[in-house]
């Protein structure tokens, strides 16, 4: 009778669980499924009020497709966005497990305010900066360029990781640590044989992390870049495949969809580091 | 290679001494450790603190884009105050930051609440709600104006074939409340899963005991959450907050994409009316004063941080 009664409960409560989850799953998943759907449909269904528009009815066409890699630098825009991404990324990662490890494991004096500015600059929004630096940029002699993108991207990047990679650092047991440089080693060997291998996990995370950032990034790729070559995926999708006035929401979708496949990929084999990375970094703090 | 040493003790022990010694030095804790922040120091100096000061120069001298110009003050900042564009964007940030963080916090938590039950395909639902946080926003936001289309819009649609509104229903982007709405509908989809992975977290770290005890002693699941759930996600909380606040504040992919700052302004946020300003318009100085002013919460947020951490 218990046991019975107990199930009954269980089962309820589960019922509950999953009528509250699905309006939010739904809310999250459904752009996408529109944006998806959008994209095959042709401009005559398209443009058909009287038509549902949550399904395609007149057959799945892939004009809109075609008509990126046709008729636009679609794909020099994804290779600036994957070129500029590796090299940011790349770069940022090696300054953030130097400074990571500086700051989160030797005592030196004024570690603790270099930190503390490490996580003030974290939370600087890159919006507060777009004017100066493009201004830089432009000193720089980089303007409408992808280095100018190469450069300015581990401003933010470089805060994140090393923050995230300190957490990390400071699990690596002190003592493992101090045995090698008893036994003789140096001190770079032993930040690179001893305490990086141990910190696999947290770098993977920040690689994860700083190559959506960059691949995700909005605000600068358009302001220090205006020619179409130089490009990355993002803003050339939302800028150049609106001619005119006119929007194409076929081939804009089209674009939509393919510009985000490289993320989608990332994420889906590393949803776990994902998950660790984000709690990591905003909430040990 | 093999010759290395040998070629090296050839050129006499002065230079290995010397090598030796310059290891020793690099090998002490202090000079290792400034060694090693140096890279990622220089390039936040030049690269942030240098521009952050630019900002403030820009914002105080007449400065258009290829022609630097004179120290005047506080013209800028004055001439913005008394404009009617610059007036209307505060309230616009105000409005929209508050809304969609109310919006985020209470059906974020929520949703935490209801991802910390035991469920089936947890991963699964996991990945699919963070999926909003992942996809370059610039991207879905071009999605949801698409959604929101003056004329084709699937929500006009879903709601006019559902009764419940009259056709053509309204202009999501270009009617001023509407907009406004559109835009933090926007906003707190794509916040909303950081939110509720944070809070999870810190709800998962609630030792099992306190509700145990808070059932033993007859507390309702309304007042375990209230009374227990609630108090010990205060830390988790007040930092997911405090980020989420200068993040929706400084907004700019949404609001750009969508409306660009329209109909008539009433979108406008603080990073949109800069970039129009000071890009579009050219008019570097007053788009630097307009940007700055989200220096003031953004220092806010780092007092609190700060604070916390400290504290911690």
């Amino acid at each position: 009778m218990v046991g019975s009664l107990g199930r009954r409960a269980k089962l309820r409560s589960a019922a509950f669980t999953y009528l509250n989850l699905a309006p939010y799953i739904f809310f999250a998943l459904f752009p996408f499924y529109f944006m998806f759907v959008t994209s095959f449909k042709s401009n005559a269904e398209l443009y058909n009020l009287k038509s549902a528009p949550f399904w395609i009815q007149s057959g799945v066409i892939t004009d809109h497709y075609a008509y990126l890699f046709r008729k636009t630098e679609f794909l020099t825009w994804m290779g600036n966005s994957l070129l500029i991404s590796v090299v940011a990324t790349g770069v940022s990662i090696v300054l953030s497990i130097l400074a990571g490890y500086s700051l989160s494991r030797l005592r030196f004096r004024g570690a603790g305010s270099f930190g503390t500015a490490v996580f003030v600059t974290y939370l600087v929004p890159p919006t507060l900066l777009f004017l100066p630096l493009s201004q830089v940029v432009s000193w720089m002699g980089l303007s409408d360029t992808i280095y100018a993108l190469m450069i300015t991207y581990p401003t933010f990047l470089v805060p994140f990781c090393t923050w995230l990679l300190m957490g990390y650092f400071r699990t690596v047991p002190r003592e493992v640590e101090e045995c090698a440089l008893v036994d003789g080693a140096t001190r770079t060997q032993t930040l690179v044989r001893i305490v990086l291998p141990m910190a696999v996990p947290g770098i993977i995370c920040a690689l994860l992390f700083s190559f959506t950032l960059c691949w995700n990034e909005f605000t600068y790729a358009l302001t220090f870049v205006s020619q179409s070559a130089n490009k990355t995926a993002v803003v050339g999708v939302t800028a150049d495949l609106i001619r005119g006035d006119i929007y194409y929401w076929g081939s804009l979708m089209a674009g939509a969809v393919l510009a985000s496949v490289p993320v989608v990929i990332v994420y889906v084999l590393f949803l776990d580091y994902y998950v660790s990375g984000l709690t990591a970094g905003a909430v040990k703090g | 290679m093999a010759v290395g040493p040998q070629v090296l003790e050839a050129a006499g022990a002065r230079s290995a001494g010397r090598l030796s010694r310059l290891r020793e030095w690099w090998e002490q804790e202090e000079v290792f450790g400034y060694g090693l922040i140096l890279p990622a120091l220089a390039l936040l100096v030049s690269l942030v603190a240098f521009p952050f000061g630019m900002a403030i120069y820009f914002s105080l001298s007449d400065y258009w884009v290829g022609s630097p110009g004179s120290f005047v003050g506080l013209a800028n900042y004055r001439e913005i105050l008394s404009n009617e564009t610059f007036r209307q964007t505060v309230r616009n940030s105000f409005v929209f930051t508050a809304v969609a963080l109310t919006l985020k916090i209470v059906l974020g938590v929520w949703l935490a609440v209801l991802l910390a039950r035991p469920v089936r395909f947890k991963r699964l639902i996991r990945g699919a709600i963070l999926l909003p946080f992942v996809i370059p926003t610039a991207l879905s936001t071009l999605g949801w104006q698409w959604m929101f289309d003056s004329l084709y819009s699937v929500v006009n649609w879903t709601a006019i074939h559902l009764g419940l509104i009259s056709p053509p229903g309204p202009n999501w982007l270009g009617q001023a409340t509407y907009a406004m709405i559109a835009v933090i509908v926007v906003n707190v989809w794509r916040g909303l899963p950081f939110f509720a992975i944070t809070t999870l977290a810190g709800l998962v770290a609630v030792p099992r005991e306190y509700y145990e005890a808070a059932e033993v002693d007859g507390a309702s699941s309304w007042s375990r959450f209230w009374l227990v759930t609630l108090p010990l996600l205060k830390p988790v909380l007040a930092v997911v907050i405090l980020f989420s606040t200068i993040f929706t504040f400084a907004d700019f992919n949404i609001v750009y994409i969508l409306t660009r700052g329209g109909p008539m302004n009433t979108t406008h946020l603080f990073a949109t009316l800069a970039y129009q300003v000071g890009l579009n318009g050219g008019n570097l100085g007053q788009g630097s004063a307009i940007a700055l002013f989200i220096f003031p919460l953004l220092g806010a947020v780092v007092f609190f941080q700060l604070r916390y951490i400290r504290k911690d």
